[in-house]
């Protein structure tokens, strides 16, 4: 047994985490449950003195919301694409590495520069990639300074000019964009994760394939994905989450504007929205449709864990 | 299927970039292994023993020298076709998959002619569990069975294919004495029944002789001596394959020979040998002993134990390079545990006698 003075010591120890995460974590988290449940709840009506109601009208304002399905659809089509897209690259790229041995450090370093380079300065360079510089686009009289050097490979290849941000711009060029994007930045955690789990696979696994004449794809199949399954749950689960918290990216491509010049808002996300809520200073809106994306985060990750319970191995 | 081993040679580079030199694991081996026998690869740690099943089962090249299986030339076929059963030392059961799905593994990548239905796999994998015993443990994991356990699944994912060539690398190192005991006896009777040449390896001397028809002794990276285990160890080249041979060990005493007498101390224990006179290493097997109260050899009497059937007795000598020298005598035989000092005569057929310098064996008559 501990006896009080000890106690007291350890309290003494733990207080400044214990403040720290009370100030920062816990009253935010509390904060925001109370603001989502007060009717129409302003931070700025709320200083000058103004009570409000407590309700659920918040959160029924926000699912009434026109923007809030557009934000929704935004960011599950980006979740549902990226995360398998840039996880089946992550594990194709991962496996090619282990299995050279010339430069793979300097691969390994290569691949991994996207994760330590700022994702807006990323976003900037992938705008420019896809940016047609000029004017009157579309137009009879069009200038075009350069198309960008997506749309010059595509030329190269004797394809046609396609608008992918510009004015004018199609939704599903906008969404290709966006993709390309995120899965490129997604690829070096990813990444590294996968590759540190392939190199702590025990090699007499391979060697005792070799010698039953396994074929390679299935090796890969049937011994590397599932002995590499705990890592690839990880990605996943990981992948989801940070997939519906997707926002810096799109304001990286798009800037503020979160969509091209004639449709702004068009490519908005959920954090988006959030943001959005909170300019206008409706804390109470912004603080419901956090909640809500905590839930679907919430179910999401729960679907994921449950499926990986049959599919993770050990 | 026989296997030929031809000048095989593997050499290491040395890790360490600062240190020159190179590792030789396994030096010039040539041996033929006869269809359908089940050979011993013997020797302490580090005597290439392992370097030379790994190279047979093609997972490590030879830096020299030539492998055949029958008369195929199989030294640059990569291990995936050469059709061999390899048991891993720490087994490498995939940990993800059941006792069933590990056994039937090899079946599912059989291609073209081989190919087999579902119901041939399961029934082969049936059968090779029921081999090694593990067939009420089919839908186990690896990680819910003990090491013998795992270790008898390894034996029936190697067997099931119905491999070429057989290798096991010291397939019995993780079973407890009594499974061992058995587990060996179960190799040789599978090996037996399935005619396949079998290769293992091991460092324990009594496994190797049990099971094996012919055994390989090693001793850093150098083959020592091959033979039939009973021949090799009533024969050996050289004080080596004799100290590794027998439990317990061989007496190894030292000596001289003077005028055809070999003397252990000042007692002349052979008269009348053609061997010129020299100093000597002295090998006499523990059953080489018989005691007689006019023998020459006089050791000091430690203590008696009594095993059953046989009796063995403690003494002590100073010419002993062993602390004790230990007799095994037939229990028949009425011992006076009283007396300080037991005398003995020696049997010719146990006693050796190996050169001082090269450890070499001195063949020798009486006349």
């Amino acid at each position: 047994m501990v006896d009080n003075k000890q106690q007291w010591k350890a309290w003494i120890y733990l207080s400044p985490a214990i403040v720290l995460l009370l100030i920062f974590t816990v009253w935010p988290i509390f904060n925001t449950v109370r603001m989502a449940f007060l009717e129409n709840y302003s931070g700025l009506q709320a200083a000058g003195g103004k009570t409000f109601e407590f309700g659920i009208q918040n959160f029924v304002k926000v699912v009434k919301y026109r923007k809030f399905v557009s934000c929704l659809k935004n960011t599950v089509i980006l979740c549902v694409t990226t995360v398998p897209i840039s996880t089946l690259l992550a594990l194709l790229i991962a496996v090619a590495l282990n299995s050279i041995k010339p430069l793979q450090k300097i691969l390994q370093t290569i691949f991994f520069l996207p994760y330590v380079t700022n994702s807006i300065a990323i976003g900037m360079v992938f705008a420019a990639m896809f940016n047609i510089v000029g004017s009157f686009y579309g137009t009879e009289n069009e200038i075009v300074v350069t198309a960008g050097i997506v749309n010059n490979v595509i030329e190269f290849l004797g394809g046609k000019t396609i608008n992918w941000i510009n004015y004018g711009s199609t939704y599903t060029a906008n969404m290709i964009v966006m993709i390309v994007y995120i899965v490129w930045n997604a690829l070096p955690f990813k990444i590294l994760v996968l590759l540190g789990g392939l190199q702590s696979i025990n090699k007499q696994y391979y060697d005792a394939a070799k010698v039953d004449s396994t074929p390679r794809r299935r090796v890969f199949t049937h011994i590397t994905v599932p002995l590499l399954s705990p890592m690839l749950a990880y990605v996943i689960i990981t992948g989801f989450i940070g997939g519906f918290k997707e926002y810096t990216s799109i304001v990286g491509i798009f800037g503020e504007n979160m969509g091209p010049a004639d449709d702004a808002g068009r490519l908005n996300t959920m954090v988006g929205f959030i943001y959005d809520a909170l300019e206008t200073n409706s804390q109470g809106r912004a603080s419901a449709a956090a909640l809500i994306l905590f839930g679907i985060i919430l179910v999401v990750t729960m679907i994921n864990t449950q499926v990986s319970k049959k599919r993770v191995h050990y | 299927m026989k296997v030929v081993l031809q000048n095989l040679t593997k050499i290491f580079p040395s890790r360490n970039k600062k240190v020159k030199g190179e590792v030789v694991a396994v030096n010039d081996f040539t041996f033929e292994i006869p269809d359908g026998k089940l050979i011993g690869l013997l020797g302490p740690s580090g005597c290439g023993k392992s370097t030379t099943l790994y190279m047979i089962s093609g997972l490590q090249k030879p830096t020299s020298g030539k492998i055949f299986f029958g008369d195929d030339d199989v030294t640059e076929l990569s291990t995936e076709n050469r059709g061999i059963g390899l048991v891993f030392q720490n087994y490498a059961l995939y940990p993800h998959m059941t006792v069933k799905q590990n056994i039937m593994f090899p079946l599912q990548n059989l291609q073209g002619a081989d190919k087999l239905s579902k119901a041939e796999m399961l029934e082969r994998a049936e059968t090779a569990a029921k081999l090694v015993q593990i067939d009420d443990l089919m839908d186990r994991k690896p990680s819910e069975l003990s090491g013998g356990q795992q270790q008898r699944v390894a034996i029936a994912r190697a067997l099931v294919k119905m491999p070429r060539v057989l290798l096991l690398d010291e397939p019995l190192s993780n079973l407890d004495a009594r499974l061992r005991l058995q587990t060996r006896e179960e190799i040789r009777r599978i090996q037996k029944e399935t005619g396949i040449t079998t290769v293992f390896v091991t460092h324990d001397q009594e496994e190797a002789m049990s099971i094996s028809d012919m055994i390989v002794v090693m001793k850093l990276g150098v083959v020592q001596q091959i033979g039939k285990p009973q021949d090799v160890y009533d024969d050996p080249t050289n004080l080596f394959v004799a100290k590794f041979l027998g439990t317990p060990p061989i007496n190894v005493f030292n000596g001289r020979v003077k005028d055809g007498t070999v003397y252990i101390g000042e007692d002349a224990v052979v008269t009348g040998t053609d061997v010129s006179d020299r100093e000597v290493i002295i090998g006499i097997r523990p059953e080489g002993f018989e005691l007689d109260e006019n023998g020459p050899l006089q050791c000091t009497l430690s203590n008696v134990e009594v095993m059953g059937r046989d009796v063995s007795i403690v003494s002590k000598n100073d010419a002993s390079v062993n602390p004790v020298i230990r007799s095994i005598i037939n229990s028949d035989h009425k011992i006076d545990t009283t007396v300080e000092t037991v005398r003995y005569s020696v049997k010719l057929h146990k006693f050796f006698l190996f050169d001082k310098e090269t450890e070499e064996r001195i063949y020798f008559e009486v006349k």
